[in-house]
């Protein structure tokens, strides 16, 4: 699998969107901090950017090059090797070649400008958004084979996890207004790995103290190690819950 | 070599496959024809395991095809179409396939030698015309002496000077015991390579006869006329 994840990140990170996608996020991270007086503000204004950017560009790019390269994974299927390879060696070439571009054009950056844990988590957050969106890049190459519909659902699962489910989230705040719901906004959260992200990251910053009483339950439960530990479990299941569901449907898939 | 038995495929409600049966061996040079959409692609890619079977088995040296992946360590396939990462060199998508089939076989670069493929392999896959990406295709198929060879219309794309060097390489493999598939739509090229007629329609086997008794049956000088022949003569 190593050999294959080699020629294909070479392929890659040639990419010209790719080589653009690093360069945007450095002009974006090195442009607000150098605007901004205060890190912590521009790591605000960063994380804001990020949580949009990050999913949009992995989910459509790893559709695009997954059709794309449609008659290249025909051959590689014709070789002598198990369709188990091919597709995790797929996704890790995407992966690894995004997040390297996140950490080039935006990890570098924060490390210097913001410091402490609060870096980390961004850098956390950003690769793993990068993953969780590479990942549900390829469920929705796998559900259809069409390549316009293929991308259409891409838009569409990004539109979902960016705008939609906030709303729906939102709505049912308002209807339940008079109930002690925050507990079930913790669950609630946990079904969004944007969400979660950006949870996890405003409660390592002074602004959450702004947050009322519902900032001060969830600085109760992802301020602790322990819901830490869940978050980041969470993610790591977004990552591998929809991956060996790509993966299962593809080894089945007729090419 | 190859074995199918009552082997059918559906695609939602097309049936592109109805129980077809076929057998082929060593040194035998098939030609698979056929109209659109009869079944040739869907056949050939059951066997490369692209497809999956609904019915039927598929038995590739005496070894089952299902679940399995070693199999096709003795398959070279040149599909109709090849596309490549654009921004891999030649020398890097051969390097590749080199290093995925860690084969313990000398590698067949006679084809490469013919194409002057050495020249070329500093050139990046998105940059070459796609006459030239034809014969980096054929160039992989054969590289790794396979003892059974799928060419999906391997001339297509290709000039009158490359098509002949291939035509001569596919010559010396059925020499060499190989069994080689080919589909092609032009059959007058098929004339003095081929040992066997397989005509697909409607997802079923029509006729499977060797070149020789296809002709005398059909009484007719050529291939092109004795399969046009037998299309009229079943209303196709």
């Amino acid at each position: 699998m190593n050999k294959l994840v080699r020629y294909i990140l070479i392929d890659i990170i040639r990419n010209r969107i790719v080589i653009a996608y690093m360069i945007l996020l450095a002009a974006i991270t090195l442009g607000v901090f150098c605007l901004e007086d205060n890190p912590a503000k521009g790591v605000l204004t960063i994380l804001n950017i990020d949580l949009f950017i990050i999913p949009l560009v992995s989910i459509i790019f790893s559709a695009i090059y997954m059709y794309n390269s449609a008659e290249f994974i025909e051959l590689l299927v014709s070789q002598p090797v198990p369709g188990k390879t091919i597709w995790l060696s797929l996704f890790l070439s995407l992966a690894g070649a995004l997040s390297l571009a996140f950490l080039i054009g935006a990890g570098i950056p924060i490390l210097i400008f913001a410091h402490g844990i609060l870096a980390w988590f961004m850098i956390l957050a950003g690769v793993m958004l990068t993953l969780i969106f590479v990942v549900l890049g390829l469920v929705a190459v796998v559900k259809t084979a069409d390549k316009a519909r293929g991308i259409g659902l891409a838009i569409l699962l990004w539109v979902y996890f960016s705008i939609l489910f906030d709303a729906v989230v939102l709505f049912l705040l308002f209807q339940f207004a008079n109930y002690p719901v925050e507990k079930a906004m913790i669950c609630l959260s946990m079904l969004n790995p944007v969400d979660l992200c950006r949870i996890m990251i405003l409660l390592k910053m002074d602004v959450s103290a702004l947050m009322g009483y519902s900032g001060a339950v969830f600085q109760d439960f992802f301020g602790t190690n322990f819901g830490i530990l869940i978050s980041v479990a969470a993610l790591v299941l977004w990552v591998l819950i929809p991956l060996f569901y790509s993966l299962k449907k593809f080894v089945n898939k007729d090419l | 070599m190859i074995k199918i038995t009552d082997l059918s495929k559906s695609f939602g409600r097309l049936q592109a496959l109805k129980q077809v049966s076929f057998e082929a061996t060593g040194g035998q040079c098939i030609a698979l024809i056929g109209p659109n959409g009869c079944g040739k692609t869907t056949l050939l890619k059951s066997v490369l395991g692209m497809v999956k079977p609904d019915k039927g088995t598929i038995t590739v040296n005496d070894k089952l095809v299902e679940r399995d992946w070693q199999y096709r360590r003795s398959i070279g396939y040149m599909p109709q179409i090849g596309r490549y990462p654009q921004n891999m060199k030649i020398g890097q998508v051969l390097d590749m396939l080199i290093d995925l089939r860690q084969s313990q076989a000398p590698l067949d670069d006679e084809l490469m030698t013919a194409f002057k493929m050495k020249d070329l392999l500093h050139k990046r896959m998105g940059t070459l015309s796609g006459g030239t990406v034809q014969k980096v295709s054929a160039c992989i198929a054969f590289l790794f002496n396979p003892s059974i060879l799928i060419l999906d219309e391997p001339t297509a794309g290709l000039d009158p000077v490359a098509s002949g060097i291939l035509r001569e390489k596919i010559q010396e493999e059925i020499a060499r015991n190989r069994l080689i598939i080919i589909t092609s739509h032009i059959l007058s090229e098929m004339d003095g390579l081929v040992n066997r007629i397989t005509y697909m329609h409607e997802g079923k086997i029509l006729f499977d006869k060797e070149n020789q008794s296809l002709i005398k049956d059909t009484g007719t000088s050529n291939l092109m006329d004795a399969v046009i022949g037998i299309m009229k003569a079943n209303g196709i």
